[in-house]
């Protein structure tokens, strides 16, 4: 009677032992819980078809996706190359045209200021000569006038030296008059 | 996280409550020993395909939002499994996709609450990590053959040195599922037992009180934060698992 809650009292952590001792540690470890394994087995089936449909279906899927864009931005760089290469031959192309054109710019432009000088040229030789003639033959007119100037030149000082005797001296002697001028202006 | 409720009358808090397993469905999920764990999978595994069959339906050459983020999950792990194993291991990309996405999706859920992480499970991830180690030896025999054995004995190491050599690389190449298994798993429990201390200090700290009630405010900012660093763990345990994944396996393809 005097023991018994003694007894009780260390009996009772005895029976709780075998019960509690797993479960009152981690939950984890208790290997008796049935659904520990069965977490395992499920789990192991819930995987398998997890991979299953990943690798059957849904990789594959985005790989496809994935895929066609590559090859798809591919194709598109391989045109916008083309592209470029083409532009690059037409601009080249485009280049040596100017380049021929100007080079053909400036030979015409050589030749037509080569044709101007030339052309120049012979017109202003033309024009000296044309220049030379009216020279000579107003020379020419100077000449013959100077030379008519001075055949009349005996004749007014002649005349002209009469009329000066005359007037000093009043004698008037036509002769020696005459063979005077012509010995001054000889 | 469905542990606040078992936080015991504001004295004690129960931090592993949170992993116990209980069937789900009544009476069938108990023949069928179908827990909670179970149906988060199912869960996880239903939401990351919708994520990419929903994803992918437009299936355009410019994607749109949802396309993006599918492509993007795609190439990351695709770059992450073809850059570590080359392109003899792409037979083995879809198996690493599986596992990311698996544990990310097991990681993420269990943030929410009334919610289940069976990463936290030791079962789940050494089952995970068997699975990786059986197939890297089953493909080191493939692609190998015997020649795999070699690997125990190091390269270029003096071969008097092979007696302590080749148990320490047995031993080293025998702790892989083990390391593998226990650093998802521990990272995950630590990650739950952290946000359910805190939280039940909350509830502790209500209790005193009006004091109390100022006062636990700071337990629940510290949650806010400690959900920031689980939302930074899960990704990157995930991102480690499938990393040593293709780092095994390439041992196992290219020699």
């Amino acid at each position: 009677m005097h023991r018994t809650p003694r007894l009780f009292l260390f009996a009772a952590p005895l029976a709780a032992v075998p019960g509690r001792a797993v479960a009152a540690g981690m939950p984890q470890l208790n290997v008796h819980d049935p659904l520990l394994i069965g977490q395992v087995v499920w789990g192991a089936v819930i995987f398998a078809g997890f991979y299953i449909v990943l690798s059957r279906s849904a990789l594959p899927r985005i790989e496809r996706v994935l895929s066609n864009r590559r090859t798809r931005i591919q194709n598109d760089l391989d045109i916008a190359r083309r592209a470029k290469a083409e532009s690059d031959r037409a601009s080249a192309e485009l280049l040596s045209t100017r380049h021929e054109a100007a080079a053909q710019a400036r030979a015409n432009v050589e030749r037509i200021q080569n044709e101007a000088r030339l052309s120049a040229e012979a017109h202003a030789r033309e024009t000296a000569k044309r220049l030379e003639a009216d020279v000579a033959n107003a020379e020419a007119r100077i000449a013959q006038s100077r030379e008519q100037a001075l055949s009349s030149l005996p004749a007014i000082a002649t005349g002209t030296a009469q009329n000066l005797v005359s007037r000093l001296i009043g004698d008037q002697d036509e002769q020696t008059i005459a063979s005077a001028v012509k010995r001054v202006s000889a | 996280m469905t542990g606040e409720a078992s936080v015991a009358a504001g004295s004690t808090i129960d931090a592993l409550g949170q992993f116990e397993l209980h069937p789900v469905l009544g009476s069938l999920g108990e023949a069928l020993r179908f827990s909670q764990s179970p149906l988060f999978m199912l869960i996880a595994v239903v939401l990351v395909l919708a994520f990419l069959f929903i994803g992918m339906r437009p299936a355009s050459v410019v994607p749109g939002r949802l396309q993006a983020a599918a492509e993007i999950g795609y190439d990351f792990i695709h770059d992450l499994a073809i850059g570590t194993m080359g392109e003899e291991g792409a037979a083995f990309f879809p198996f690493v996709f599986a596992l990311f996405f698996f544990i990310l999706a097991g990681n993420y859920l269990g943030l929410l609450p009334f919610s289940f992480t069976y990463t936290s499970h030791i079962a789940v991830t050494l089952a995970l990590a068997v699975t990786v180690f059986l197939i890297s030896i089953l493909a080191s025999l493939r692609f190998q053959g015997l020649g795999f054995f070699k690997h125990f004995m190091p390269a270029g190491a003096p071969v008097w040195l092979s007696p302590l050599l080749v148990p320490i690389e047995i031993l080293s190449f025998l702790s892989r599922p083990v390391s593998l298994s226990i650093r998802l798993f521990a990272n995950m429990v630590a990650g739950h037992v952290l946000l359910e201390v805190f939280a039940g200090f909350t509830i502790m700290l209500a209790g005193l009180g009006f004091f109390g009630h100022i006062l636990a405010v700071a337990p629940i900012a510290i949650n806010i934060a400690l959900t920031a660093l689980e939302l930074l763990v899960g990704v990157l345990q995930a991102y480690v698992f499938a990393i040593l994944t293709c780092i095994y396996l390439r041992e196992a393809v290219a020699h």
